[in-house]
């Protein structure tokens, strides 16, 4: 069974779908026990980081979230879910993270620029962008090279260079995708990008780290 | 880098998808899931569901459709029409939309932005926003009026400190409908929508007047548009999803080639 874990973040109906569609056994759950007893963990997120953590505190998750990952169980991290792995993030006056992953979670600067157009990009990120994945991992087999993710961030984390197994350019160059042992965590929702990721998505639910 | 987004919109009335010009004389062109399914296979970025439906007998039926769409077409979509309160923005998006459209409503009752922000993310907040060129005034400073009803309804808003207000109440996406282009399939209103989208931080979906592929590349570069919303183009052939993206990539715009 995997556990899709249930802190208040937004609407998790689409990851619930999605595992549906592709015939894996979930369960939406808020509980610490449920975490400790599932397979695998999912860790997705819609929102802002304060209020994310807070509800991971108030339901008792905080701890069964570092104990998942702690424990080799095959972890996955989506959006808010990828971002308060790390130690701080800038957001909500800067927030206190899980400290799972080192590194800081920033905003995108404002003014940044691409090409040949001076207009500064909007922030949010918001659609689909292109994942350019380092080496091969069991997680990513099989997405082709070139394709693209859907977005919706106004922060992303800042890992140290060998946790990065994914980059996406927007003005800069950020990291999109990290792995470390039983953990991959991205900052594009896999449940709401197509094929490349539904594709994510099934392999990590029969990844055998 | 972010590629500009193909956003076909379906009209659903009583279940069944619609298009109309000017919004009269709906004609029905099928079944919105089978028309979603298509659509994802063509390589859409996101899909628009408009109900336009009245009774409270057919709400009912949209969100079944909304469930059945989300149950096979994993992308992002919206669904706007008829949404007054909390309660019904969360029924739309735990049936599976990911995000949720006001127009009319917002217009009532500015807060509704706000409420639906903080309680769903600003994410899910699509401020839907009909335009009219009325020629500057004082009243309206940037020469486009916003309206309700089809363009039949005059709100003395004007539309820039509409969009930049919803923004601040916590929207998170503009569409931005010209009443003028919209349904001429003669281009998209190009200085309403660089106005506007050049003036908040939020993306910004051109809609209205789209009717070749000329058109949406114009719109996506010269308008400053983030994403191009298609309805006629698309629903009544001549043009598929594919052929609009193949065009637009030859051109240098940047969209998704890959799906």
């Amino acid at each position: 069974m995997i556990a899709v874990v249930d802190y208040r973040a937004g609407n998790l109906t689409s990851v619930m779908t999605a595992l549906r569609y592709l015939d894996h056994d979930a369960v939406l759950t808020d509980s610490p026990s449920d975490v400790a007893a599932a397979e695998r963990i999912i860790f997705p997120g819609v929102g802002a980081a304060g209020e994310s953590m807070a509800n991971l505190r108030d339901l008792g998750l905080a701890d069964a979230i570092r104990d998942g990952v702690a424990s080799g169980k095959p972890f996955l991290g989506i959006c808010v879910g990828f971002q308060i792995l790390f130690d701080h993030s800038d957001e909500d006056g800067g927030t206190e993270c899980l400290g799972i992953l080192p590194g800081n979670v920033v905003r995108f600067a404002e003014n940044m620029t691409e090409g040949d157009s001076r207009r500064s990009l909007k922030v949010p990120q918001m659609g689909w962008n292109e994942v350019r994945f380092r080496g091969s991992h069991p997680v990513w087999d099989g997405v082709p090279a070139g394709s693209e993710f859907y977005f919706v961030h106004s922060y992303h984390p800042v890992p140290p260079d060998e946790l990065v197994c994914g980059e996406t350019t927007y003005g800069i160059v950020f990291a999109s995708a990290v792995a470390r042992e039983n953990l991959v965590a991205c900052q594009f929702h896999p449940e709401k990008s197509g094929r490349p990721g539904l594709c994510l998505l099934d392999n990590f639910c029969q990844w055998c780290p | 880098m972010l590629s500009k987004r193909i956003i076909p919109c379906l009209d659903v009335r009583d279940g069944r998808t619609t298009k109309g010009v000017k919004f009269k004389n709906n004609v029905d062109i099928g079944d919105p899931v089978d028309m979603a399914r298509y659509y994802y296979e063509e390589g859409a970025d996101e899909l628009v569901f408009y109900d336009i439906t009245a009774s409270a007998e057919g709400r009912g039926i949209m969100l079944d459709v909304v469930r059945r769409v989300a149950a096979e077409i994993f992308l992002p979509f919206s669904v706007g029409g008829g949404l007054h309160s909390l309660d019904d923005m969360r029924a739309v998006l735990l049936a599976g939309a990911e995000k949720v459209s006001v127009n009319t409503g917002a217009v009532r009752n500015p807060q509704i932005i706000e409420e639906g922000a903080k309680a769903f993310g600003k994410q899910c907040i699509v401020l839907g926003m009909d335009a009219l060129h009325v020629g500057k005034s004082e009243q309206i400073p940037s020469g486009y009026e916003v309206v309700t009803h089809g363009g039949r309804k005059s709100t003395g808003i004007d539309a820039l400190e509409w969009a930049q207000r919803a923004e601040r109440l916590g929207a998170g996406e503009i569409c931005l409908n010209s009443i003028d282009a919209d349904g001429t399939q003669s281009g998209y209103e190009l200085t309403l929508t660089r106005l506007i989208s050049t003036n908040v931080q939020i993306p910004v979906i051109a809609s209205g007047g789209a009717g070749e592929p000329q058109h949406l590349a114009d719109v996506l570069s010269e308008g400053c548009a983030d994403a191009a919303l298609v309805a006629s183009m698309v629903h009544f052939g001549g043009y598929s999803v594919r052929s609009l993206k193949d065009f637009l990539h030859g051109q240098g715009v940047k969209v998704r080639m890959t799906w």
